[in-house]
């Protein structure tokens, strides 16, 4: 038994899964399906995607950082476009409610504003602060970095959306003019 | 002061959750704002009238740079605040009964209106000219907002692009012109600059000159003087409480008052009064002959402003004390009459479902009330005593008169003429009974509409009938400009002079301007036989055409369309200009040691034989594939020099790009030899590019890498200072706190490059999707007043 998202899950199949195995559910074209592809990205986007924010989050102490993260989840999600081909390229946005825009006009939001935060305490401009939190001593040019993360997945997200679905549906469109 | 600023852009960010609810709520909400603006400006009117120093205030915002908000409230500003706040609450009050219920159009005007609002309120307040230029640009950017709308119209779009155009135009030349004039001075403060000036320590010379005649442009374009006029009536095709807002109120004065605020400064250069008093002269005439001739009551109105702007700008650049006075009367008086006058508009416009002079008839006998809301502005902006119109027109003429300024004076005589003329045509248009129309039969209107409209003429009224309001502003005002004489040193604002002079010239322009309306069919008459091509708008037209022509032949001759020249083109500009600074500048390093580290030399032979196996393929999947095996092999050089952070970026970004290929190479022939052949004798030639480009970049790198003189002082810093950033690993320190400036700009750019794409790739599915983005043309006409009201 699976459950849609749209379906109200009952409390004691929290852990049920949400969806087929196998990607997409079903491909639009069945011999050019490759089950293994789709089987490791069901176990490799996750993870992939907790080592980008592993690569985020050590990018002060450790090769890592903002853009190699963002770069890191965006692959997770080139991943998953090709294990599922066009139609999960296409559903990319519309699953995860993320436009790809969006996600990158948020990232330069979050970066604009911890750019010009410290200007509210009198400090300069992109000046940083060690904040202490939980024990953990966090530089507030974190926040920084997670806005480059953001808009870094938005930018992958949209090279998916244009270069991806778009040319595929382009492509659709002129049949036969396709060399 | 600042604070009031940022309130009004905060609350129009979250309008939008308002209007959710309920649309009409959101105007009222907006109009608060606006409302308290209004309050605060009255309640600082002892300190502004005060023998102290005007209320002033700065925000360092970024210290190493020297930027600063800088405000100051003065008389100008008080007046403009009258205009801004106190019309602004009226218009945005007025402005939830003109939009309908259920208007989609409203959300985005109660906000973009409020937004404007404190945009305004910057400008009129800024004592910085970098300030000043921040809010001029914000508010051009709303007005084009507010002239586009949905962008469904064509009319809409095409007024809104124009009105862009040549205020941003405008706009760019004064921002060279206030760095010019800022840097000369050695202070972007607007208040030290004049002082500075006025004691003949103003910034001098020729570079100053052109600084302050680019400052000149930006003020004439904003303010819609001849020949940048044509936008103002193009912009008419906004709803009409966004044309009695902007293009009338309050955004058209900007460039006025800038004049005002430079002109004790600026005023006896020759190279500031001419243009103003020359461009506005001609302003004044061209605008008033033109609204002669309208039959749409609200671009006849919209021609009238741009006659009074000519107006104004005479006045305020004339750098006399009567004749300031003068000016700052006449620009709370434009605003206190015309608002009301375009309400009119929109309230005829909504009940009658037309505004044509033509179609309207009887309209002063079912109206009454409102014909007299109407009368009074009117009679106001024809100059007729015991309203304010009066008290400005009669310190004009007195203003040129007495210094013996016959030409100017002459002119504006004919000016008034034509203002009082085209007063009367509004009034005749708009409530006559004329013969062979059949009488209108309006719809009732709401008080919501009519009670902000007479609120606005009467208090045109009652300043009218108390001229010591008015006087002390406008004296306050003025008293930055040298008195002549004594006559000019003891000038009041008054309704009774004696008899004089002004007096005659205004009763003059009432009789002659009255017998001209009279005699309209003979002035139509003469404005037909006058007509000729010449015109503004055309000028603007063939302006705007030619800079698309000649950009579709610079694109035409540079973008051939073929990769191989356009490779050849950069490949052959990276050997000529670097390349000769190579062959004539650089020396070979001394030693250049074979490998660094053992594992350099697969590496390196990788690369080799990849690059050498890439001349060879035939496929370009191979080739792709390769070029991948390069980059990867890079990074490993960068794994072994030890620079693990960059040979993670080069990894991940080498995926990408190899994705993004295989993406494209669906598009494309799967050979490379599938085009026609070329000749022998080109694919030498392309050979011979190529090896020659190869070996400069690898005889460049060698050279380069042993050009440094002095030791990398920088580096050390960066890795004594990471930690102290919060960073142990200090390419993050660098990326985020040292060079984070250049972080934020490179996302930025990233930002841009990848909408850019991917609205070129997608744009080809929106052109197929045909019908459904409904495009249409015929904005400013009653269907569309229509379509706002929901």
């Amino acid at each position: 038994m699976t459950a849609t998202p749209e379906q109200k899950i009952p409390f004691e199949q929290w852990d049920a899964p949400s969806g087929e195995w196998t990607l997409p559910g079903a491909c639009p074209v069945r011999t050019n399906r490759t089950l293994l592809l789709e089987a490791a990205t069901r176990f490799l986007f996750p993870v992939v995607l907790v080592f980008s924010v592993y690569l985020l989050i050590v990018g002060h102490y450790a090769p890592g950082g903002g853009f190699q993260g963002g770069l890191t989840a965006g692959l997770a999600f080139v991943l998953r476009y090709i294990a599922g081909g066009g139609s999960e390229g296409v559903e990319i946005g519309s699953r995860l409610r993320l436009r790809p825009p969006v996600l990158m006009g948020t990232g330069l939001l979050l970066a604009m504003i911890t750019a010009f935060a410290p200007v509210l305490v009198g400090r300069p401009v992109l000046s940083s602060a060690k904040v202490s939190f939980l024990g953990v001593e966090v530089v507030s040019s974190l926040l920084l970095d997670v806005g480059v993360y953001l808009l870094i997945i938005g930018v992958v997200l949209d090279l998916l959306r244009s270069l991806g679905s778009g040319i595929e549906r382009d492509a659709e469109a002129g049949q036969g003019e396709r060399p | 002061m600042l604070a009031l600023v940022v309130a009004h852009l905060v609350v129009a960010a979250l309008l939008p959750l308002v209007s959710r609810r309920s649309r009409r709520a959101a105007f009222g909400v907006a109009a608060v704002l606006p409302a308290a603006t209004l309050v605060w400006g009255l309640a600082n009117l002892p300190a502004v009238l005060g023998p102290g120093p005007a209320p002033s205030e700065t925000h360092v915002w970024a210290s190493a740079l020297h930027l600063e908000f800088g405000f100051r409230l003065d008389a100008l500003g008080v007046v403009m605040i009258v205009l801004v706040g106190g019309l602004g609450a009226l218009i945005l009050a007025y402005s939830a009964w003109y939009f309908g219920k259920d208007s989609r159009d409203a959300p985005r005007n109660s906000a973009l209106l409020l937004a404007f609002a404190g945009a305004m309120l910057g400008l009129v307040l800024a004592d910085d000219l970098l300030t000043l230029y921040l809010f001029w640009e914000l508010t051009s950017i709303a007005s084009f907002l507010l002239v586009g709308q949905g962008g469904l119209h064509r009319a809409n779009r095409r007024a809104a692009v124009q009105a862009l155009l040549v205020t941003v135009m405008g706009g760019l030349a004064m921002l060279l012109g206030i760095v010019i004039v800022g840097e000369s001075a050695g202070t972007y403060r607007i208040s030290e600059i004049v002082a500075a000036a006025q004691q003949g320590a103003g910034p001098a010379g020729g570079l100053a000159a052109t600084g302050i005649v680019l400052i000149l442009i930006g003020a004439l374009t904003k303010s819609a003087q001849f020949p940048f006029h044509p936008w103002l009536p193009g912009a008419m095709a906004a709803p009409t409480p966004v044309s009695a807002y902007l293009h009338a109120a309050s955004m058209v004065k900007a460039g006025v008052v800038l004049v005002g605020r430079l002109s004790p400064a600026f005023a006896d250069r020759s190279y500031w009064w001419v243009p103003i008093a020359v461009l506005g002269l001609v302003t004044m005439l061209v605008g008033g002959w033109r609204a002669l001739h309208e039959t749409d009551l609200k671009r006849l109105l919209a021609f009238g402003t741009v006659s009074q702007l000519g107006f104004l700008m005479v006045l305020f650049g004339s750098g006399d004390r009567i004749g300031e006075i003068a000016a700052l009367t006449m620009l709370l008086a434009h605003g206190l009459f015309k608002a009301p006058l375009f309400m009119v508009v929109g309230i005829v416009d909504k009940v009658t479902g037309t505004r044509e002079v033509g179609a309207l008839s009887g309209l002063g006998r079912r109206l009454p009330g409102l014909a007299a809301a109407a009368t009074l502005a009117a009679a106001s902006m024809a100059g007729i005593p015991f309203l304010l119109g009066f008290l400005g027109k009669e310190a004009a003429f007195e203003a040129f008169v007495h210094d013996g300024d016959w030409v100017l004076a002459l002119g504006l005589l004919l000016g008034s003429i034509f203002t009082v003329a085209y007063s009367a045509r509004f009034l005749w248009g708009a409530f006559a009974t004329k013969a062979g129309v059949e009488a209108t039969e309006p719809r009732p209107v709401v008080p919501g509409l009519s009670v902000p409209t007479w609120i606005a003429a009467f208090t045109g009224l009652v300043l009218g009938c108390v001229p010591p309001l008015t006087d002390a502003l406008a004296r306050n005002y003025a008293a930055a400009y040298p008195a002549e004489d004594a006559v000019a040193a003891d000038y009041h604002l008054a309704l009774w002079h004696g008899l004089s002079l002004p007096l005659l010239f205004s009763a003059v322009a009432l009789i002659v301007g009255a017998t001209l309306h009279l005699q309209r069919a003979r002035v139509t008459g003469l404005h037909t036989a006058l007509r000729h091509p010449l015109s503004a708008q055309r000028g603007y037209e063939v302006t705007v055409g030619g800079i698309e022509r000649f950009a579709v032949w610079v694109t035409g001759r540079i973008q051939a369309g073929s990769l191989p020249v356009y490779l050849g083109v950069l490949l052959l500009t990276v050997l000529v200009l670097p390349g000769l600074a190579l062959v004539f500048g650089g020396t070979l390093p001394a030693t250049v040691p074979g490998y660094g580290s053992l594992m350099q030399l697969p590496l390196g032979l990788v690369i080799v034989a990849c690059a050498a196996a890439l001349t060879r393929v035939r496929r370009r999947f191979t080739a792709v594939l390769l070029v991948g095996a390069i980059g990867y092999a890079i990074g490993g050089l960068f794994v072994v020099d030890g620079g693990p952070d960059l040979a993670l970026a080069q990894f991940l970004v080498e995926t990408l790009t190899m994705v993004a290929f295989v993406f494209v190479l669906r598009r494309l022939p799967a050979h490379f030899d599938a085009g026609p052949r070329v000749g022998r004798g080109i694919q030498l030639r392309k050979a011979a590019l190529a090896t020659v480009a190869g070996v400069f970049v690898a005889v460049a790198a060698v050279v380069l890498s042993g050009a440094r003189q002095e030791p990398p002082a920088v580096s050390g810093e960066f890795v004594a200072r990471a930690p102290e950033a919060g960073a142990d690993n200090v390419i993050a320190a660098i990326l985020v706190d040292f060079r984070a400036l250049d972080t934020v700009g490179e996302i930025t750019v990233l930002l841009i490059a990848a909408a850019g794409t991917a609205s070129l790739v997608l744009a080809t599915r929106h052109d197929k999707k045909g019908k459904s983005g409904r495009v249409e043309s015929g904005g400013g006409t009653p269907e569309h007043e229509e379509e706002i009201a929901g």
